[in-house]
């Protein structure tokens, strides 16, 4: 039947996906991933113990009790068994039981809000901040400790744990690095946090998955992961950079596209807190909507 | 002086917002409706059917005809977003790798909104509300509604909603913020233009509509039921219509507050959901999936209904697990409200949260899987038929699987970081939304076509139908979980990564299947009608049917029953089948019966939300008051309205059901191997 091959191909593409991945969340980069795609990989395993046997007595039965074979245990009063029905509500219910204490320690184990354990890092060591602003199609990276910022390109040092603080200049925007893991919504006024690190050096896609108009598909970014040696050596280059000043702020504000990843030298130190700041209040700019009246 | 004239007159509404669009796909579409829309006025004109469309049609309060008419208008809207589907799956296709666009990122925007609001609002929504409306009462032994004037109206909201979306195709453009129309890219600032008041004032009509519609159908299953029919002794299909309509009164309501708020804020420059000045999305995002997550259920509950009938009927026995699935339906239909914030895992709340709404999701998959066992095991021990109802039940069952196992997926928040916004997702609620829904319909429409018609739909190309929907569903949106998993998002217009390039590919062909099963599904209808008398049915029982409606001719006269049935057991006619004799003559006493008089008021009301909600998109301020004013009105009018009813003489009654009642006495009960063929003519033998 077409509708039983189907299926078989549903299921070799969706198993297919380890071999054909490109960057997605099967092939992990980084702890937070990593746990995304054990999960991920749990959670099949768990599931298939559920929906395995349709896979196995639909075609049994369809084949067995079709009219034209005149079956002759045709029951058609049979409608209940009590120890199947204990069968089919328990099964489910120690499936789902099983699912929610793995789900309970992942879910606090890549809890966005905090910050990761690594293997050969020291307990306690600070993790790298990084301040990420979404705006209309681009993200700005700025970086508090170094004193720069970038756009459309985010330079990590390999190894250790990033803190991201991520907040909205125009509509919401959703932060998502695929190999790395993770995803956090960025938005005006607030601010939400999100931990990732990469295992190793490396470079990765980076973007923004919540659509925020025309060019919302060029919204990407490349992710570097350096040794933190050469890491520190780009930060001590990038100072170089000439500075994000107001204007040249107020110009990445208006919705565009930047053509490059931009460098700058250079931010105010308070850059990330004025933006959210900009949002409190009763002096939220509406100057589109002015433009359109 | 004269712009400030216009202004008054015409609102923002100028020449260039009508007909032409900014690319050739858009003008077409817009040309499309504009040249359809004299063709059916042409054609009702030629052939003199206007009288005939406002008596039979569009005054009446039967339930039987608002449930076709219901039925048509989500037929005619699914046209419209299959196309809609097609030209985006190619846009991508084509522009995947830097190649050339098809329609541009604009366009897009607003295809993939009224892609999704079309299907939910106008095709999935009106499908059932379609299939309730014409069945429930036949099903618990009712002459109506309790509400017939009620039902009008909302059937009236509804196709208003669907007549100004279809109006925003050819006057001016549609918004691009997703059937969700998530703020703030949909307050002012960001998105100045008219389109997010098309879909706020299109998704308001139709949601008090369905809000109405929702009441009323609750409200008959408590009142409405025929001496013996317990709650427990209805067929499956009312139990889901009764926990839909539940949903649909508890959770149409946080929709249209939710979009009532939107419109707040564009109109009046209130801050809802704005960026700054105490605005709050988060609020948006809540109430709308309050909304949102409930009404997946509404839509797939009824379907849930349709498997129960045609798996049972198909199989030639009772449903396994009658109680089990009155239980699971109910569980559903409670958890559903738990659940909405599984919709935003990653705006930013803590791990116990989403722990927790994460395990209450995953609670559904229970009862949900103990009712694809439950039917499973009804045709354990059958006799099983490959209708092409049956098919799709069959597809749905292997397919809504593997929608479960990646609902599961989601509902893990671990998981759903990385699988949010992304393709993953899409071929998720399409893998619950096309076999477990639309699967759901449109093998109801297959299985109750006869019921309403008097004759058969043509097997031969409901199977051709069949095999397109199975193939074109895996073909679209398999490559869809793949593409999720490699990171690829939605309503992205176009893609970069070659590696995507085969699998948007293999989903074009899907889409190209489907729109050629949504074509087999005319052409079906066609040859059918073609062929009516040879398919014709009229006795009224041609599948060996189980429940009540199946004890009436085909199409049931405007009273269902000549006397209200009494009813001892679940499936009454099933057992009166093998026990008894139905089609003995019912002597003694027939009684008058009272019906509702036609009313051109719902049609009017509906007119009049049209011209209400126009105005409001274009600031056309004169035209928004009258269209609001006269609503109202014409409710009022109904209130004086002293002569609601009109009577049918127990003579009539008596002629007509003892005249069917011989002519099946007369007619040969028909074996199940051959009911497909001309010689059904509508009395089922039993299976023995």
């Amino acid at each position: 039947m077409a509708g039983r091959l189907s299926s078989l191909t549903l299921f070799i593409a969706l198993t297919g996906c380890a071999q054909v991945h490109s960057g997605g969340m099967l092939d992990p980069a980084g702890p937070v991933a990593q746990v995304q795609r054990d999960h991920f990989l749990i959670v099949v395993a768990l599931v298939a113990i559920v929906i395995v046997p349709v896979f196995l007595a639909l075609p049994w039965i369809l084949w067995r009790y079709r009219l034209s074979r005149k079956s002759t245990d045709y029951k058609p009063d049979w409608d209940f068994d009590r120890r199947i029905e204990w069968v089919i509500w328990g099964v489910p219910v120690l499936v789902v039981a099983v699912l929610a204490a793995v789900l309970w320690i992942n879910v606090h184990r890549i809890d966005p809000y905090r910050p990761l354990a690594l293997q050969g890092v020291p307990q306690g060591a600070p993790p790298l901040p990084v301040q990420a602003v979404g705006l209309d199609w681009k993200w700005l990276f700025i970086y508090p400790e170094q004193g720069i910022a970038t756009v459309d390109e985010l330079v990590v040092p390999a190894g250790r744990d990033i803190a991201f603080d991520l907040t909205a200049d125009g509509p919401m925007m959703s932060f998502y690095v695929p190999r790395l893991g993770g995803q956090i919504y960025a938005m005006a006024g607030m601010r939400t946090q999100l931990h990732l690190a990469a295992d190793a050096p490396g470079g990765f896609r980076g973007l923004n998955t919540q659509y925020n108009g025309v060019d919302f598909h060029r919204q990407s970014f490349r992710v570097r992961a350096l040794p933190p040696r050469e890491f520190a050596a780009w930060a001590a280059r990038a100072r170089s950079a000439p500075p994000l000043d107001v204007a040249r702020y107020a110009k990445l504000v208006e919705p565009s596209v930047t053509a490059r990843p931009l460098v700058f030298g250079r931010v105010e130190p308070d850059l990330f807190a004025k933006v959210i700041g900009k949002y409190e209040g009763g002096s939220a700019p509406h100057h589109m909507a002015q433009a359109a009246r | 002086m004269i712009s400030g004239l216009s202004y008054w007159i015409f609102g923002r509404l100028e020449w260039s917002d009508l007909l032409i669009k900014s690319n050739a796909i858009a003008t077409g579409a817009s040309c499309m409706v504009v040249i359809v829309a004299i063709a059916i006025v042409a054609l009702l004109t030629w052939t003199g059917r206007w009288g005939w469309l406002w008596r039979e049609w569009l005054t009446s309060l039967d339930h039987k005809r608002i449930g076709i008419m219901y039925i048509v208008i989500s037929f005619i809207m699914m046209a419209r977003a299959i196309a809609e589907a097609m030209v985006m799956r190619t846009q991508q296709a084509m522009a995947a790798g830097g190649g050339t666009d098809l329609v541009g990122a604009e366009h897009f925007g607003q295809l993939f909104t009224t892609h999704g609001t079309v299907m939910i609002f106008f095709v999935a929504m009106p499908f059932l509300s379609g299939l309730i409306n014409y069945l429930l009462p036949l099903q618990i032994g009712a002459r109506d509604l309790s509400f017939p004037f009620m039902n009008a109206v909302g059937l009236a909201l509804t196709w208003a909603g669907a007549v100004l979306i279809m109006v925003s195709l050819t006057v001016g453009d549609f918004s691009t913020g997703g059937w969700s129309a998530y703020p703030p890219f949909t307050e002012l600032a960001f998105s100045p233009g008219e389109g997010v008041d098309y879909w706020i004032w299109s998704v308001t009509l139709t949601g008090i509509g369905t809000t109405l519609t929702g009441i009323n159908f609750a409200v008959t299953i408590y009142k409405e039921r025929c001496p013996g029919m317990h709650l427990m002794r209805m067929p499956l299909f009312c139990w889901t219509a009764l926990c839909t309509a539940i949903l649909i009164v508890f959770a149409l309501p946080p929709l249209t507050v939710a979009s009532s708020l939107l419109a707040l804020d564009r109109y009046l420059d209130f801050h809802f959901f704005t960026n700054g000045s105490g605005g709050n999305m988060m609020n948006y995002a809540n109430l709308f999936w309050l909304f949102g997550h409930p009404e997946v259920y509404i839509l797939i509950l009824p379907a849930f209904g349709v498997w129960s009938e045609v798996i049972s009927t198909f199989s030639g026995k009772r449903l396994y697990g009658y109680r089990s699935l009155v239980l699971a339906t109910m569980c559903i239909a409670v958890l559903s409200f738990t659940v909405w914030m599984h919709h935003f895992f990653t705006m930013g709340q803590s791990a116990n949260v989403n722990a927790a709404f994460g395990f209450a999701t995953m609670l559904i998959g229970i009862p949900t899987g103990v009712k694809v066992y439950d039917w499973i095991l009804t045709m354990y021990r059958g006799r099983i038929r490959f209708s092409a109802p049956m098919l799709f039940a069959i597809t749905f069952l292997f397919s809504f699987v593997v929608g479960g196992l990646s609902g599961i997926l989601l509902s893990n928040a671990p998981t759903d970081f990385a699988m949010h916004n992304s393709l993953f997702l899409v071929a998720h609620f399409h893998n619950m939304l096309i076999p477990g829904t639309l699967f759901g319909f449109i093998a109801g429409y297959m299985y109750w076509f006869p019921k309403a018609f008097g004759f058969r739909l043509d097997e031969r190309w409901g199977r051709i139908a069949w095999g397109l929907w199975t193939a074109g569903f895996f073909a679209a949106f398999a490559p869809l979980y793949s593409l999720g998993l490699m990171g690829a998002m939605r309503r992205t217009s176009q893609t970069y990564d070659p590696a995507y390039e085969p699998f948007l590919y293999v989903a074009l062909v899907g889409a190209a299947l489907l729109f050629a099963g949504f074509v087999a599904l005319v052409v079906q209808l066609v040859v059918s009608t073609r062929h009516r008398d040879r398919l014709a049915v009229p006795i009224g029982d041609p599948w060996d049917g189980r429940a009540l409606e199946w004890f009436t001719p085909s199409p049931p006269p405007e009273w269902n029953f000549a006397r209200l049935p009494q009813v001892e057991c679940i499936d009454a006619f099933a057992r009166e089948k093998r026990e008894g004799d139905p089609y003995a003559p019912q002597d003694g006493d027939y009684a008058d019966i009272e019906m509702p008089r036609n009313t051109g008021l719902p049609t009017l009301i509906g007119m009049a939300g049209i011209a209400c909600a126009f105005g409001l998109v274009w600031h056309i301020w004169w035209m928004a008051i009258v269209g609001f004013v006269a609503m109202w009105g014409f409710l009022v009018a109904r209130s004086f309205e002293s002569r609601t009813t009109r009577t049918i003489p127990a003579a009539t009654v008596r002629e007509a059901n003892e005249a069917w009642l011989s002519r099946a006495r007369m007619a040969r009960a028909v074996p199940r191997e051959i009911e497909f063929t001309a010689a059904n003519t509508g009395r089922a033998e039993p299976l023995a």
